[in-house]
């Protein structure tokens, strides 16, 4: 077993896996009924990319679990997903301050993951751009209206972009597997893809009215090598209670 | 036991599936919604392998689409079958037939009026508010005065649009 492909795969799958049980527990309590369903088919394309990544991921694991298995019976220190997808949903900011940063992320890792040696890989960053290209234009578009909105969404706005931004350098902070995966021609380099995300980052938060803060702060980790904050057992607790509490249950 | 050749042709195959409408949108059937990738019949075996893509990776009719082609070739007397889901290339709204557009329209679908989404429309200096809501027309009363209301509609391949002329909302199947 290829066991840095391995952890990469479970990286991709954990990270839409986290935000896309978030985003669902928002069903019925979006603000508006538009963003009610916006929340709910964000969810439910990062759902269908969890499947594709951790059913692969089970493949070259090569241990019979499948992607359920993998998906309701692993700990919190088995996830491998970024601190920023457990972050609170917060208020209506905060929701859409983590979606535009992760979605700017994973929208310019998918570019480069289309390109990827592992022919699958490539496949799955294939049919994720196009559906991530969508939520990226409706989290840049939000976070514009809220920031060049009232005074009151103004001001929330660059909260949460000041509050998530220590969870903004993660992604691009590579260790033992990532450096494998781009040796491998499996991952793109991180330094085109930080430079790509600032880029853009910058160019919706000056169209926003927002201050962008700075690249060089402290950024927070761990996540990826699976040291979570307390948070994520709450978020697991919910999502895996039934295959818990029932195991093998089917509808 | 000698096996027979199978009675049927590949051509006959996709002119049994073309009866097998999409379960979401069923006025429009899974060829003419691109889904159906290819058929092939194994001379050897008689076995019949029908590839199927998925429109959207999470989409929830995928399982059902699959289910829906098997009883219809089944009730065709397809005996051996084989269903392979296919991810690359990736499902394109360029797929989808013209009769299959006008199918749409006329269930009060705008159909999709670009060619495929612009995946780079984000980078390499193109400027994020440049990129416009593609303009639909109204699939109601067919003015062209129309906003869009939100990105994501009733299902992941639809957006939301609001005729300013006859001030229905309606379904806009989105570029893909």
């Amino acid at each position: 077993m290829d066991s840095n492909k391995f952890d990469y795969l479970l990286r991709q799958g954990d990270n839409a896996l986290i935000l896309s049980q978030q985003l669902s527990q928002l069903c019925g309590k979006g603000p508006a009924l538009e963003e009610d369903m916006a929340l709910t088919n964000v969810a439910l394309d990062l759902l269908g990319q969890t499947r594709m990544w951790l059913s692969y991921a089970g493949e070259i694991e090569g241990k019979g679990r499948d992607e359920d298995r993998l998906a309701y019976l692993r700990d919190t220190r088995e996830l491998r997903n970024v601190l920023l997808v457990e972050q609170p949903n917060g208020d209506y900011a905060q929701t859409m301050a983590r979606q535009f940063f992760f979605d700017t992320w994973h929208y310019f890792l998918m570019r480069g993951l289309v390109d990827s040696s592992d022919v699958r890989i490539a496949g799955i960053a294939e049919k994720s751009i196009k559906e991530i290209t969508y939520h990226l234009r409706r989290s840049g578009d939000l976070v514009v209206r809220l920031g060049d909105g009232t005074e009151t969404s103004h001001r929330k706005m660059q909260a949460a972009i000041d509050e998530l931004w220590t969870h903004t350098g993660e992604m691009f902070a590579y260790d033992a597997v990532d450096q494998a995966m781009v040796e491998q021609g499996v991952a793109p380099a991180a330094d085109a893809l930080r430079a790509a995300f600032l880029s853009h980052v910058a160019e919706v938060l000056e169209e926003a009215t927002l201050k962008m803060p700075s690249p060089d702060a402290f950024m927070q980790r761990g996540g990826k090598q699976g040291r979570h904050s307390e948070r994520l057992g709450y978020i697991l607790a919910e999502m895996q209670f039934l295959q818990r509490a029932y195991p093998g249950a089917e509808w | 036991m000698a096996v027979a050749a199978p009675a049927y042709t590949p051509e006959q195959v996709w002119t049994w599936l073309a009866g097998v409408p999409d379960p979401e949108i069923p006025v429009i059937s899974v060829v003419d919604l691109g889904i159906v990738r290819a058929v092939a019949i194994d001379d050897a075996g008689g076995e019949c392998v029908v590839t199927i893509t998925p429109t959207y990776s999470g989409c929830p009719a995928m399982q059902v689409i699959a289910e829906d082609v098997e009883q219809a070739l089944r009730a065709h007397g397809v005996g051996k079958l084989r269903i392979v889901t296919r991810l690359s290339p990736a499902w394109t709204t360029d797929w989808m037939s013209e009769a299959g557009k006008a199918a749409l329209k006329g269930y009060g679908i705008a159909p999709p009026v670009q060619q495929v989404i612009d995946i780079s429309g984000l980078t390499h200096g193109v400027k994020r508010h440049a990129i416009r809501a593609p303009e639909v027309a109204c699939p109601h009363c067919g003015s062209a005065r129309t906003r869009l209301t939100s990105q994501f509609g009733s299902t992941p391949c639809k957006a939301l649009y609001q005729c300013l002329d006859c001030r229905e909302p309606f379904d806009y199947f989105k570029c893909h």
